[in-house]
């Protein structure tokens, strides 16, 4: 990314800190910026944030109208996610499995500020292993029933993923990942689940529901983007972490917690490059990145090209060379090299002779 | 190359000037409460903007845009074999390439998608609206119903021409805003049109589209002139073409009529109990017939009828 897209990110990212600034903004550069949080899926928090704003009724009506727009669209996730979660831990206490949300649906059910305005594709849920045959009828009980019905593709998710097939309700459509472990079991690194679940908190409102502790879900939330081979979401991701940070930074032992945590889970690479990038990105309030190995210049040229919202304002020349490496890179942590070669010539082979799958979701035809 | 004024009708500008601001992506089109800024360097976008919103609002650079939409060969080898465009909103493609020579369709169908799908101000209908002065009539429909054939008859017997895809529905008001944009005519009734309107604009149809053969005819000036102008929704009406019957209307019960709208709504579901109530109340102030007519005139004489 370029220094001015660097600047952009901070910018949007002060703005979301201090929405007092957005009072300043001229009329084109609430266009630029409405663009930018579109594309970065954002613009629910933008609008969450000029909600709290003195001028909001002084903007111009176009503008107004299209914060308005986005203000709907993330009420209404929210209401859904809301929903969503009562229809999970009722299926699920059919079976006596406590519901442990994880990301999106957790910030919100804590009512932490990273969830005001954000969009929600799916919800994450962690179930012991050894339950999740269990989850996974009681979910189809209650209407969810699995996605991928390809052989290789449930042998893809049963045998070497962190996660059963994600699973679709038959009348809402909403989608529901049902996680057993943090990182897919043929991963490099390992962090135990048990512990995540062992530590994982009640929420005070919704009697049976869970989520991970505060510093779990940040690590949680580290790993997931620093493990994720295509980042459509990354600068919605690093937002959040972001926010879980300012959230923690309260705390006396804090950051000292974080990282004992991050060793016990070994998860301390994907916590240090979180933390890199929502510093250089963000302006997150954490150490000063360091180290400039070769191996790190290599990483920061790839991140700070991908991490940005996909909008071509802000992209360079080298986002789509940097977007493949971290591509590969994701799957050369996710499987051993004779795995991955496997699984990525299959996906090739799928993508020249693809088999109709009336299952899978069609993009819109125009 | 400026405008001679901010904002100037778009037949004012030389067809060299249209092209240079469009390639420079600094074209802004005002459509009802939308401006769209638009970058494409196809000649066909350009010829087709010129021919069919001539009477519209155009605004060189405008300082926001709801919309910053480009249409655009990708840079494959794939441009000298069978050129593709692309239609990309912030450069987003929601759809897959289509060939170069539908360009100026995928331009109308990418608009259609920006609003659909971003506009939730407004409660968005499946719909063609027309008005006599600021009395709308609504006509929710499914694709291939006659819908757009019924809508381009009467753009062209008189009625003011405010969409024919899309009902931009204020929740608050129950104003219906419009758009006057180009009808978007498909297959046989592109003949239907062209034979009883022989004076009727249209540009040349696009052959194998995704929806068949397509044409789009060019609003009247009189209604592209009152783009920004919204109307009350009086009637609801759904149309269906029946070659067997000569003009058969029904009218449905405030259940239905509420049944229909939220059937045909793109975004009830995201407006909640906003959209029950905006759906509820404009059934409430209307009256509701499915229209099921083999015959135009028939139809026209009808829904002229229940104006008085």
């Amino acid at each position: 990314m370029s220094a001015a897209g660097i600047a952009h990110c901070k910018r949007l990212a002060s703005l979301f800190a201090e929405p007092q600034k957005l009072d300043v903004l001229s009329v084109t550069e609430w266009d630029t910026l409405i663009r930018i949080a579109r594309r970065g899926n954002t613009l629910g928090k933008l609008a969450e944030c000029a909600q709290h704003t003195t001028l909001n009724t002084a903007l111009p009506g176009a503008i107004g109208n299209t914060l308005q727009s986005a203000l709907t669209l993330s009420h209404r996730q929210e209401r859904a996610i809301r929903w969503e979660i009562q229809c999970l831990r009722d299926a699920l206490a059919d079976a006596d499995i406590p519901l442990v949300l994880l990301k999106g649906a957790a910030y919100l059910a804590r009512g932490i500020p990273a969830a005001k305005g954000r969009l929600y594709s799916d919800v994450d849920i962690l179930v012991p292993l050894e339950r999740i045959s269990d989850a996974e009828s009681s979910l189809m009980k209650a209407g969810w029933a699995s996605t991928h019905h390809d052989a290789y593709d449930q042998r893809y998710y049963r045998e070497w993923m962190h996660e059963i097939p994600p699973m679709k309700h038959w009348r809402r459509g909403t989608v529901v990942d049902v996680h057993h472990r943090i990182l897919p079991r043929t991963a490099q690194y390992d962090p135990d689940p048990k512990r995540m679940l062992a530590a994982a908190d009640p929420v005070g409102d919704m009697p049976g529901v869970f989520t991970l502790s505060a510093i779990d879900m940040l690590l949680h939330s580290a790993t997931h983007l620093f493990h994720e081979g295509e980042l459509p979401n990354g600068f919605r991701d690093l937002l959040d972490i972001d926010a879980l940070y300012r959230r923690l930074a309260a705390l006396p032992d804090f950051p000292a917690s974080l990282h004992t945590r991050a060793k016990e889970l070994e998860l301390t690479e994907p916590l240090a490059l979180a933390l890199r990038y929502a510093h250089r990105l963000l302006g997150t309030p954490s150490d000063k990145p360091a180290g400039s190995t070769p191996r790190q210049k290599m990483l920061d040229w790839m991140y700070l090209r991908a991490l940005h919202p996909h909008h071509p304002l802000l992209d360079t020349a080298g986002a789509p060379a940097a977007r493949l490496g971290l591509y590969i890179r994701a799957h050369w942590l996710r499987m051993p090299p004779h795995l991955l070669a496997r699984h990525l010539g299959r996906k090739a082979w799928m993508r020249l002779f693809p088999e109709p799958d009336p299952q899978l979701e069609k993009k819109e035809g125009p | 190359m400026t405008l001679a004024a901010p904002e100037a009708p778009l037949s004012s500008l030389t067809p060299d000037r249209l092209k240079a601001l469009l390639s420079a992506g600094r074209f802004g089109l005002k459509t009802g409460p939308f401006t769209f800024r638009i970058r494409s360097n196809e000649a066909i976008v350009a010829q087709n903007l010129a021919l069919l919103y001539g009477a519209h609002t155009v605004v060189d650079t405008p300082a926001f845009a709801d919309f910053h939409v480009s249409i655009d060969r990708p840079a494959s080898l794939r441009r000298w074999l069978s050129p593709q465009v692309y239609f990309r909103m912030d450069g987003y493609a929601p759809f897959y390439s289509l060939p170069a020579q539908q360009a100026f369709a995928m331009l109308e169908w990418g608009m259609n998608w920006c609003i659909a799908s971003n506009a939730h101000q407004y409660l968005l209908l499946h719909a063609a609206v027309l008005a006599k002065d600021d009395q709308a009539i609504v006509m929710p429909a499914a694709p291939g119903s006659g819908k757009s054939t019924l809508c381009a008859s009467l753009t062209l017997n008189g009625w003011r021409l405010l969409s024919d895809e899309l009902a931009i529905i204020d929740p608050q008001t129950r104003e219906v805003h419009g758009l006057a944009r180009p009808v978007n005519l498909k297959n046989a009734s592109i003949d239907v049109i062209q034979k009883r309107y022989p004076q009727a604009l249209m540009n040349a149809p696009i052959p194998d589209t995704k929806k068949g053969t397509v044409s789009h005819l060019c609003p009247p000036p009189s209604s592209a002139a009152q783009h920004q102008k919204p109307a009350h929704i009086r009637w609801i009406m759904t149309p269906r073409y029946n070659a067997a019957l000569s003009c058969s209307p029904t009218e449905l019960a405030p259940r239905n009529a509420l049944g229909l709208l939220i059937e045909n709504a793109f975004n009830y579901d995201v407006l909640g109990e906003n959209g029950f109530l905006a759906a509820s109340r404009i059934v409430s102030e209307s009256r509701a017939f499915t229209l099921e007519y083999g015959n135009l005139d028939a139809a026209h004489a009808w829904i002229a009828e229940q104006l008085k």
